[in-house]
């Protein structure tokens, strides 16, 4: 094992870790807090695989806007300090499925795979990313900014009454 | 020289940087608010004008008995001063001293970097704020959060402008890449980050996340001792940080005025810092506090916009040349 396999398998059993407790836990704002943990986890992990760009943005994005945005609606509401023991969870059924995804998945993965080894792509830096976006990948990329773009006009819409449907 | 002696030197010297330029600001601030104000300032600690005022203060938090209150969640309000501190700390890594490698770590995205780990703060802010247990502490911390995310926008697109302009992400390559008339055309870009910077750090006049006369402390108001000193040291850190940015985004980093780049660069960025730094403290005496919904008005109907036609305008000069 090299020291980037182990770097992976730590920050892998971190994001991990962290994940069950984001769904476990009776705090509501500490699964918002724990959910920080393993997206920093998960962006630990990009870096190790050389994907230097991807993990920053999950950085910028995710720990610094998505993760915030969710902390700011869970205090705005109901955010009590200590155990909530009213919480409703469906346990059984989300335990099965979340494991049995998780473990399909590896399961998937291990028998297309075996123990062949992959060499890493050419890292992931800022100049190879925009040359393949604007090169090969030009058209989703565009129809992605549309997309985006038609969701922004329509949350815009959906939340002024005064220029919605009368 | 083996790599990791030179590793450990560089961290030593950012972590040396860390703790005395912070300081150094602090002190700054006093004395210059004072002046500005038509006051002294400190002027018995250590005789000569005070100097030692932020050791004899810092003396003083450690002294001081650190209450955690009852009803707060106590290891998210015991961890939060620390998060607060630690982004500023990785971000001092990537900026640029001089040419050639003066830098702590040259990465090849580090304005990414900068950008995506400055944003990190603000999970601090709501971790003070709700682990307080505090109304005043949970509206300071809502407020911040709203600021934070606004500003957030204008602050990226600006920094975006300036990549664009210099063809790279990395800090050193946009000093290099800098030419003195990009002060013209990048200037609607440096005012955006430079206001969105003084938000995003919280520094009057955009301290409504604090504001002393509504919020008593905001989401600071139930830390005491040496973590609230964490927290004042952030707040000086940040003035550092954005004062860094913008010398090294905006304003051509160890670039000056005549030649000998190379053997002064360091202290053309030190004294551009300082000169941003002072500009930061200035605005705290010159500017009243902006209440909330001008705060707002602001971001998203001045800044953002702004912001946008400055992209615009980087992308027109950049394909006419």
């Amino acid at each position: 094992m090299t020291t980037a396999d182990l770097l992976l398998v730590a920050l892998g059993a971190v994001a991990v870790g962290a994940g069950v407790l984001v769904v476990s836990t009776r705090h509501i704002v500490r699964a918002g807090l724990w959910l920080v943990v393993n997206l920093l986890a998960v962006a630990g992990c990009y870096l190790v695989l050389a994907a230097e760009l991807v993990a920053w943005v999950q950085v910028l994005l995710y720990v610094g806007a998505v993760v915030v945005l969710l902390l700011f609606a869970v205090m705005l509401t109901r955010a009590p300090i200590g155990a909530s023991d009213d919480l409703d969870r469906p346990r059984w059924p989300g335990a099965l499925i979340g494991g049995g995804a998780g473990l399909g998945l590896a399961a998937l993965f291990v028998s297309g795979y075996r123990w062949s080894r992959v060499d890493l792509p050419s890292p992931g830096t800022a100049t190879a990313l925009g040359e393949q976006i604007f090169t090969a990948w030009v058209l989703p990329f565009e129809v992605v900014g549309v997309l985006l773009l038609a969701a922004l006009i329509g949350a815009i819409v959906v939340s002024r009454p005064d220029i919605g449907s009368r | 020289m083996p790599v990791w002696v030179e590793l450990v030197l560089r961290v030593l010297a950012v972590v040396a940087a860390f703790l005395t330029l912070p300081l150094l600001i602090g002190q700054t601030e006093h004395k210059v608010m004072a002046h500005m104000q038509g006051r002294l300032g400190p002027m018995y600690a250590g005789a000569f004008h005070g100097w030692a005022q932020l050791i004899a203060d810092g003396v003083k938090f450690v002294q001081k008995e650190d209450v955690t209150p009852r009803e707060a969640d106590r290891p998210v309000f015991r961890l939060a001063p620390v998060v607060a501190l630690l982004p500023y700390l990785v971000v001092l890594l990537v900026i640029p001293l001089g040419p050639s490698g003066l830098v702590a770590q040259p990465l090849d995205i580090g304005l990414f970097f900068v950008l995506s780990v400055v944003g990190v703060g603000v999970v601090s802010v709501l971790m003070a704020a709700w682990a307080s247990a505090n109304k005043y502490a949970l509206l300071g911390g809502l407020r911040a959060a709203a600021q934070l995310l606004g500003y957030e926008l204008p602050f990226v697109l600006a920094a975006a402008s300036v990549a664009m302009a210099a063809g790279t992400l990395s800090l050193p390559g946009i000093v290099e890449a800098w030419r003195p008339w990009w002060l013209l055309w990048q200037f609607p870009a440096m005012v955006i980050f430079f206001v969105a910077g003084l938000a995003e750090i919280r520094r009057p006049p955009f301290d409504m996340p604090i504001a002393d006369s509504e919020l008593v402390f905001g989401y600071m108001t139930e830390y005491t001792g040496l973590r609230f000193a964490f927290f004042v040291l952030a707040e000086y850190v940040g003035i550092l940080v954005i004062g860094a940015l913008t010398t090294v985004l905006f304003l051509g980093g160890w670039k000056g005025p005549f030649g000998l780049d190379a053997e002064l660069g360091w202290l053309w960025t030190l004294i551009k810092v300082a000169a941003v730094s002072f500009v930061i403290i200035w605005f705290r005496v010159a500017y009243p506090r902006l209440r909330e919904d001008q705060l707002q008005r602001l971001c998203w109907l001045v800044l953002v916009p702004l912001a946008l036609a400055q992209l615009v305008l980087t992308v027109a000069v950049k394909v006419a040349l």
